[in-house]
């Protein structure tokens, strides 16, 4: 007989021990697979919850282009204390022009503004919406699609024509049968015509930052209506030819925007250079933060179902001394019982983890009402080893202490 | 040859700062197809010199051949596998396993020792028929009587064809009419060529052996044949 045949079948009536026992006290066993069922629910609802948090957020910066520059008054992140920033000088129009003209690496300069407006068409309306002014080179700083019509032109930029494009969900709100293009719509007061409707970028967390319910239009026409030239600060738009330039070319706006503003070579720049790159270091680092802090919580709660398998397999094992202790005469080895316990709480863990996957997973639909995400298969993967690490573990202790039973002592007990 | 050969075992327990000589000095040596009764009071040591025979536990000094290899050295598995294919064990309080039925108790044993299922199945029901329980052996203990359950015990004790049967106050739960039909069941199987150490304190059951071997203080008190042996004739069929 064969090693191997001697440890199937040990294997096999170890199974079946743990599984009778199981089977004959139902609500112990199904209360302490709830601790782990709701420990690994929660887990994989965090990962899946972050996991869209993530793609969203990954998603709706990938349309900005990770080769443009932002000169503005403000900066992203925390430099210069914010009363300097709040004094600095706003960035006009002029600024624009002229820093256009000393510039040579960019691919593209334009200048930005943005409005919160009221958006109306005949009884349909949305509200606070942010349009966004730009020139007719905006459109080569972002990787944007569309769905209808094209982006405005030069021609129409410089004569402050009312032309807007619409972003997919402004257009879908407004245009619910799809017929946006070519029609007119009401910013504030003005009437503006549509000539081109977005593709569906994918949302940026930051309502702010979604491209989808945004819409564009010439900067002239913003000052012309909605805005003193004199009292706005822009933002300048610089996208450099290449990733691989975008060095070089951020090194070129500074020197060039310090001589826009003529600062003395003593003087610090009284204007940021933002990027994407900061905001995704910032934004990974917040992400970071509230997986772990989640996961740690989450795992918290795993923890103590753990706690729940080992308090019962403890009884378990009281329970069943004078078996082990037959066992052990009629000839079971340390490991065969030893098998048998870890057989029984890893079993307890395992039917409560992919209960507890399964309920995750329906929950999953909900959290994707908000945040569109789906179960990853690796959470699916880990949550199941996760679940049967847990029963090993937690059964080891009151396992081992079944093991190391001496027999006669087992056999007297009652 | 010896099944059983000791010689000058002691055992020693500490139970707090105080040593119990639970066995001071014994040797004996027990011959295939013997049947043997082990007497004494309690606290005799005679349960220690049982648990010693069936290889639960290990001398503290001297030497113990089963069969000639030598238990005092084994370790714990060693041991498991001895009890496994060579001691058949029969309690006074049964200790079958209560969710199983008559026939996994049965061959539980033989999972142990690893014989593949259709012949671990065969073995168990042949058994199971040895001791006249042919229709009862799908019944879970619940479902059965002291001495039906009684004779499980001795089919999974007798399974695995081990070289010696131990048995503990065997008829000591069961009432006396019953207890005499297990002792047929052992007189049958001792008829067959088997091994048996019977351990009891009562003296007419004692007298079913054909020797008996009285404990006192640790020590051998008598080491005698029985002259005038028991044999029971009844045959009660239980089914």
């Amino acid at each position: 007989m064969s090693r191997f045949a001697l440890l199937s079948y040990e294997f096999k009536e170890s199974m079946l021990i743990a599984l009778r026992a199981i089977s004959s006290n139902k609500i112990r066993s199904s209360l302490t697979m709830l601790g782990i069922f709701i420990g690994v629910t929660v887990v994989v609802l965090m990962t899946t919850a972050i996991k869209g948090i993530d793609n969203s957020f990954q998603q709706g910066i990938s349309s900005l282009g990770s080769d443009v520059l932002y000169v503005s008054k403000w900066a992203w992140f925390n430099s210069a204390p914010w009363w300097e920033v709040r004094n600095r000088r706003q960035i006009t129009m002029e600024d624009f022009e002229k820093f256009k003209e000393m510039v040579k690496l960019p691919l593209a300069v334009s200048p930005t503004c943005d409005i919160q407006l009221s958006l109306k068409r005949q009884n349909r309306s949305v509200d606070n919406i942010f349009v966004e002014a730009s020139d007719q080179n905006y459109i080569l700083e972002r990787n944007y699609t569309f769905d209808q019509g094209r982006f405005f032109t030069e021609t129409e930029s410089q004569d402050a024509r009312n032309v807007v494009v619409l972003g997919s969900e402004i257009a879908n709100d407004l245009f619910p049968f799809g017929n946006a293009l070519g029609n007119e719509i009401k910013i504030g007061p003005v009437t503006y015509k549509v000539i081109g409707v977005l593709a569906k970028q994918g949302s940026f967390l930051l309502q702010s930052f979604n491209p989808d319910n945004m819409a564009y239009v010439p900067i002239t026409t913003v000052f012309k209506y909605f805005m003193d030239k004199e009292h706005s600060s822009l933002t300048i738009q610089v996208r450099a030819k290449s990733t691989a330039l975008l060095e070089d070319t951020k090194e070129e706006t500074d020197a060039a925007f310090r001589k826009v503003r003529r600062l003395a070579y003593n003087q610090k720049d009284d204007f940021s250079i933002n990027q994407q790159e900061g905001m995704v270091d910032n934004y990974n680092k917040v992400v970071g933060v509230i997986q772990i802090a989640g996961l740690f919580i989450t795992g918290l709660s795993l923890f103590v179902g753990a706690i729940g398998i080992m308090n019962i397999m403890f009884v378990s094992v009281k329970e069943r001394t004078k078996e082990i202790g037959l066992r052990k005469a009629i000839g079971a080895k340390k490991r065969t019982i030893l098998a048998q316990f870890l057989l029984e709480s890893s079993f307890i863990c395992l039917v409560g983890g992919i209960a507890g996957l399964i309920a995750a997973i329906l929950l999953s639909f909900v959290v994707n009402q908000f945040i569109p995400t789906s179960v990853q298969y690796g959470a699916v993967v880990v949550a199941i080893l996760v679940s049967l690490i847990t029963g090993l573990i937690s059964g080891f202790a009151p396992a081992y202490t079944a093991a190391k039973m001496d027999p006669v002592e087992a056999l007297r007990f009652e | 040859m010896n099944i059983i050969n000791i010689e000058h075992i002691s055992k020693v327990y500490q139970v707090g700062t105080e040593q119990v000589h639970a066995i001071v000095d014994i040797s004996l040596k027990i011959n295939k197809n013997e049947y043997v009764a082990i007497m004494g009071p309690s606290g005799s040591g005679k349960s220690t010199l049982m648990n010693m025979l069936g290889c639960l536990d290990t001398p503290s000094t001297g030497k113990y051949e089963f069969n000639g290899a030598s238990v005092s050295q084994m370790s714990d598995n060693e041991l498991a596998k001895i009890r496994n294919k060579e001691i058949g064990f029969v309690f006074q309080t049964f200790n079958l396993l209560a969710r199983s039925n008559a026939i996994h108790n049965v061959e539980l044993p033989l999972i142990y020792a690893g014989v593949p299922a259709a012949e671990r199945k065969e073995r168990a029901e042949q058994a199971l028929m040895d001791v006249g329980l042919k229709d009862r052996m799908h019944h879970k203990p619940n479902e059965l009587s002291g001495g039906q359950r009684q004779r499980v015990a001795v089919a999974r004790a007798i399974v695995t064809k081990p070289s010696i049967i131990l048995a503990d106050e065997p008829t000591g739960n069961l009432d006396s009419k019953t207890g005499e039909e297990i002792m047929v069941l052992f007189n049958e199987i001792y008829e067959k060529g088997n091994t048996i150490i019977l351990v009891t304190h009562e003296e007419y059951i004692a007298e079913h052996a054909a020797r008996i071997i009285r404990i006192k203080d640790g020590l051998i008190e008598a080491d005698v044949p029985v002259l005038n042996r028991y044999i029971p004739k009844i045959r009660v069929e239980v089914n």
